[in-house]
């Protein structure tokens, strides 16, 4: 909105959220969307009005006192195209405003900042990659780009931010992902959107936007041990994943140091880009993708493994930029007596798969 | 689209030897009257291709994510009965259709006969449809009831499909999937089959009414209809065999 | 120059004509067992008003539990299931059948000069379909409600909840039914039934508006059959086809729900369309400007309404490219309807223009509608929509299209075709009385919600932050006269049917053939076979029809 003086334009909008009429501009694409949202305001209202205006002339001047007699009219080509291809237009310039805040919300940009957040019924709990759990509210640093990455434990739920303007679906099975820049520091509304039961107007919470100090001070005071990447080394061995991921010439699984982010080449032939969905998807549901050069044994670790401990192990993977980690799990490992901590997935060959371990490991 | 001509009826009682006692009265004849009623089934029926769609459209989607559990689970179907009942609704089509042509050209025994025929078909049907469910219970392979995976997980363990296709083992994950096919295998047939004894139900009646001589004396809508809706059952059949039964049947 | 048109015969002399399809015959069973279009119409008519004042008092009860911030007038899950069955009932069970079981029912034969729908028989069904269905939708809620949303949303329908969604299933499953084959009856009759000389564009606008919603019913409903079944089996044995534990996606549940729900809105808005364009035409004395456009315009909302479903799931993952495929095409959808509301607009130039009732709810609805529809413009622009989606602002963008839009438009309907139905005259004064305290309560209801949802309040809650008070007090506040404004009606037009002025056969001096027979009609709505042998909304032809009569009277 260049050519609307941002003093005027930031008085509205600040009169209006006093008020309580409009909420508080507090990210990056927040005036963005709200240049969009009052375009299509004043559109509507000159629109309504000339409706309005319309109907209400000519109620005055063809009443029937006025005009008794009505004059058959068919109608009016030109007219009609005139009605026909203004709107067009202007919702059409509206679809393409609105298409590239679409994509703006949806496409982060490759610095950002990755939080986890697991929605379950009737709460919302935030994974900070540095091990720092919240539930319930999200601390973030302003200024910064900040990347969630959505999941549900149960139904759907969505995770709203109104002074953002940013709102993602969290659905059971998938991630969903969404961005955005906070701008002024304090507090905002957190809501859930997405009727999720009982207690869906409790699943609420604060946002929490901090300068870059607090923000520090924030971490250093919260931190509860392990990061999501050490929790995901953890995971990683005890599960025995570097049964088959380790970076022997002989591994039975693709190293994955570096994987993430790359693309791979599948086994029927095409590709797949390495994201956080596909690294999901490949602890869960192993079969569908098969790496080039590799046999389809992975077992599955559906059942075994919680949301979070998925997020752990993702949260690993796409930190390994050597395999000297899953070296030294396996160093680990070995050093560990039979049985402990150690679960029993390749003893089996391509023929006659056994079910996966029994039980859930401790996340 | 209506060439109807205009009858001017009188407010009084007209004599019924103008026209048929089956012409209701709010058709102006009877060639209205069995257009409406034509035109009325064949929109129905699109109302069921759309019903059908829906789970149609699911097949579709998780054929494409799950294609190994998919061949892996039709090859569980037994393709004897499978083409077996495929030619029972065929021949039964048929003998529908030629009940039709009976009625139109008013050959009341003929008809009955070929609705005789419909109907044993029909029956024939629904009982090799019941063999095929009882295989599936006592192999638990009915979605949510006990469903087992180890035809999947060890395929050396069911002989019989096994010498046939010789399926390699699916992994868990992919093994699971295959609940999905079954689902999608018992919500399909089960609506065809649901289908099938609303007709064949109906079929009853027919001959019922059409031993008493209602379908031959020129008024053949109710046939000629039922035939359509015959018709249909027996076409979704035709695309359920090969989309269920058929998917990857040569050996591995 | 009196200021309206109306035209009654001589009070003095006048009578209801004694033989009519009300009096024709007598008895229970004569109106339980009928085929007559007419009588199934007024049937449907008292059923769709029970179960209005029952959604009604839904809503009554969400507006007072929101007066406060905290969830404190019932339950919370008890508030869920109030907002779930207000949902069910006003949507599948007013909404749906309003105009066109009873005004599209009792008009559409007589419109196009037939002596009854296509399918008589059907017809009844469909009401005893809508009955049962609403008779398990009582039951539903006498046994513990429903609390999954009207949207049935999977896995919380399937596996989270221990409501009774399997009958409530059952309920819109068979209510579906009743719907297909209403249309089914429309499509085949506007077919096959129209009168000698009467061709596609001689019919009325109403014919066409449920023309269009009628091949909605009949290919859209069935998919919301399917969605059906498949989540009672979910629920019952889980078969998995929306488990992601066993493969299956909960956003399939979401694309064949909403395959169907979206075309829904158009099979509850285009009827009410169909009733404008009569209105306004008769209250302006002139033929709806731009016949063609409005007629093809229907149909155009029809087809393009199939194609722009998954607008309802922008924000839930999926791909932006879909979403640049949906966001295109409901922008195109939402062209047609402005182009109706232009050709409504000019059909007042030039005319003369009186302010009776009916015509009155058409003004609320222009505006209301207008408003409505573009609000849905700021919701098909994907970017807004991820702001707006799932607060209070859809929910006042569909309470302005369906209650300010469709409601306004069946209560014009039902009061300009009373004369007709009933053969007596609704009272003029207390009626414009009820269009405008409607209109009042309905802004302050509705306007507040378009800001509060724009301050980001979700719907569906119970209890919300401090702040969004004022505003849903002011709502509140506007729902308690909005109840005095359809309360009104109920009762005055109950008192008109002992009290009211004859009718006489065509008290507004409309054009269509409705017109041109007694009030209340015939059984077998006209003696002779009308021949249609000039333009619909051709008040010439009117005029020289009273000249004939006036002529041959002497």
């Amino acid at each position: 909105m260049s050519h609307i003086s941002p003093v005027i334009w930031q008085f509205l909008v600040k009169w209006m959220t006093n008020f309580a009429l409009f909420p508080p501009e507090a990210s990056k694409i927040a005036p963005q969307m709200d240049a969009l949202y009052f375009f299509m305001v004043l559109v509507s209202l000159i629109g309504l009005t000339i409706v309005i205006l319309l109907i209400t002339i000519f109620s005055v001047m063809y009443s029937k006192q006025r005009h008794p007699v009505a004059v058959q009219i068919e109608g009016s080509t030109l007219l009609e195209a005139t009605w026909t291809i203004i709107p067009l237009g202007l919702f059409l310039v509206m679809f393409v405003w609105g298409a590239l805040i679409y994509f703006r919300v949806y496409t982060p940009p490759a610095n950002a900042m990755n939080i986890y957040v697991v929605g379950k019924q009737w709460m919302w709990k935030a994974e900070h990659p540095g091990g720092q759990h919240e539930i319930n509210a999200l601390h973030i640093p302003m200024d910064r780009p900040i990347q969630l990455t959505l999941i549900s434990q149960d139904v759907f739920h969505s995770f709203s931010i109104p002074a953002f303007r940013v709102k993602r679906e969290a659905i059971p099975g998938r991630y969903t992902s969404v961005w955005f820049e906070a701008t002024t520091p304090g507090t905002y509304h957190l809501f859930c959107t997405q009727y999720c039961g009982t207690n869906h107007s409790q699943m609420i919470g604060d946002i929490v936007v901090l300068t870059q100090d607090d923000y520090k001070k924030w971490l250093a005071g919260s931190t509860s041990g392990m990061s999501l990447a050490q929790n995901g080394e953890r995971l990683f061995a005890s599960l025995s994943c570097n049964a088959c991921h380790n970076t022997r010439p002989d591994a039975r699984g693709p190293n994955l140091a570096n994987v993430y982010g790359s693309k791979l080449a599948l086994s029927n032939g095409g590709t797949v880009l390495a994201d956080d969905a596909y690294l999901r998807e490949s602890i869960l549901n192993p079969s569908q993708h098969i790496t080039q050069g590799f046999q389809p044994i992975m077992p599955t670790y559906q059942g075994q493994v919680s949301e979070e401990g998925v997020i752990s192990l993702v949260e690993y993977i796409k930190n390994l930029n050597s395999g000297y980690r899953i070296q030294q799990t396996l160093n680990t490992t070995d050093l560990l007596p039979e049985g402990e901590g150690k679960s029993t997935p390749a003893a089996s060959g391509p023929a006659g798969q056994k079910t996966a371990p029994q039980g859930m490991v401790k996340q | 689209m209506s060439d109807s001509t205009a009858i001017a009826h009188g407010a009084q009682e007209h004599a019924h030897g103008e026209h048929p006692p089956y012409l209701r009265h709010h058709f102006e004849n009877t060639a209205q009257q069995a257009d409406a009623a034509g035109f009325a089934m064949w929109l129905f029926l699109l109302t069921e291709v759309m019903f059908f769609g829906g789970m149609f459209t699911a097949y579709l989607i998780y054929r494409n994510w799950y294609y190994p559990a998919f061949v892996a689970a039709s090859h569980q179907l037994n393709i004897f009965w499978g083409t077996l009942n495929t030619a029972v609704l065929i021949t039964s089509s048929f003998t529908m259709a030629m009940g039709v042509w009976c009625a139109e050209i008013r050959k009341q025994s003929g008809l009955v006969l070929c609705l005789v025929l419909t109907f044993i078909l029909g029956l024939g049907f629904l009982g090799i449809k019941t063999i095929e469910y009882k295989e599936k219970i006592e192999k638990h392979h009915v979605p949510g009831f006990h469903y087992s995976l180890q035809s999947f997980l060890d395929p050396a363990s069911d002989p019989e499909i096994y010498n046939e296709y010789h399926d390699k083992p699916l992994a868990l994950d992919m093994a699971r999937h295959t609940e999905v096919y079954f689902s999608l295998y018992f919500a399909m047939t089960g609506m065809h089959a649901l289908h099938m004894i609303i007709g064949i139900a109906i079929l009853g009646y027919m001959i019922f009414r059409a031993r008493a001589g209602a379908y031959t004396a020129g008024h053949v809508t109710f046939v000629e209809n039922f035939g359509l809706y015959w018709h249909f059952v027996d076409i979704v059949w035709i695309f359920l065999f090969p989309l269920l039964y058929l998917i990857s049947r040569h050996a591995n | 120059m009196s200021a309206t048109i109306v035209s009654l015969p001589d009070q003095s002399t006048a009578r209801i004509p004694k033989v009519n399809f009300l009096t024709k015959e007598n008895g229970i069973l004569s109106w339980l067992l009928t085929g007559d279009h007419k009588r199934i119409a007024i049937l449907y008519l008292i059923s769709i008003t029970f179960f209005f004042f029952i959604g009604g008092s839904m809503a009554g009860l969400i507006r007072m539990e929101l007066l406060t911030p905290q969830s404190d007038l019932m339950a919370t899950d008890t508030y869920n299931k109030v907002f779930t069955m207000h949902g069910i009932i006003m949507i599948f069970f007013f909404l749906v059948p309003s105009v066109p079981a009873t005004l599209g029912n009792f008009l559409i034969p007589l419109m196009l000069g037939a002596k009854d729908l296509a399918l008589p028989k059907i017809n009844l069904l469909s009401w005893y379909l809508y009955i049962a269905a609403g008779t398990i939708a009582i039951y539903t809620m006498a046994t513990g409600g429903v609390d999954t949303g009207w949207t049935f949303t999977t896995p919380l329908s399937t596996h989270y909840v221990n409501t009774n969604v399997l009958t409530t299933g059952l309920a819109v499953f068979i209510a579906g039914f009743s719907s297909i084959f209403t249309g089914l009856n429309f499509i085949v009759t506007i077919h096959k039934m129209r009168a000698p000389g009467m061709t596609w564009f001689r019919m009325p606008l109403f014919v066409w508006a449920h023309y269009a919603a009628s091949i909605l019913m009949v290919l859209g409903t069935p998919v919301l059959a399917i969605a059906i079944v498949l989540v009672a089996l979910e629920r019952t044995i889980g078969i998995g086809v929306f488990d992601p534990a066993k493969g299956g996606d909960p956003i399939l549940f979401q694309h064949l729900f909403w395959f169907y729900s979206h075309p829904a809105v158009y099979i509850m808005i285009l009827p009410g369309f169909g009733v404008i364009s009569e209105t306004i035409s008769t209250f302006s004395r002139k033929r709806v400007f731009g016949y063609t456009a409005v007629a093809f315009s229907s149909v155009a909302i029809a087809v393009f309404g199939f194609f722009v479903w998954a607008h309802h799931m922008f924000i839930m993952g999926v791909s932006n490219y879909a979403v640049l495929v949906f966001s295109l095409l409901t922008m195109l959808v939402a062209v047609p309807s402005a182009i109706k509301i232009f050709n409504w607009t000019f059909t007042l130039y030039k005319g003369s223009i009186t302010f009776e009732t009916p015509m009155l709810y058409t003004f609320g609805f222009m505006g209301l509608f207008t408003i409505g529809g573009l609000t849905g413009v700021f919701l098909g622009a994907s970017g807004t929509d991820i702001h707006l989606t799932e607060t209070y602002f859809i929910v006042a963008h569909f309470h302005f299209v369906m209650v300010g839009g469709m409601l306004m438009a069946f209560l014009a309907g039902v009061h300009f075709w009373w004369p007709k139905m009933t053969g007596r005259m609704y009272p003029e004064k207390i009626s414009q009385l009820a269009a405008v305290v409607t209109f009042i309560g309905f802004n302050f209801t509705f306007f507040p919600q378009f800001i509060l949802g724009t301050l980001g309040m979700p719907r569906r809650y119970a209890a919300y932050p401090p702040e969004f008070q004022v505003l849903n007090v002011f709502s509140t506040a506007g729902a308690t006269i909005l109840g005095v404004g359809y309360l009104l009606p109920l009762l005055y037009l109950t008192w008109s049917l002992k009290y009211g002025e004859i009718a006489g056969n065509n008290p507004w001096q409309a054009t269509g053939l409705e017109w041109q027979t007694q009030s209340p009609p015939l059984t077998e709505n006209f003696l002779v076979t009308p021949i249609m042998d000039h333009e619909a909304y051709d008040y010439e032809w009117l005029e020289k029809q009273k000249e004939k009569e006036v002529a041959s009277v002497g």
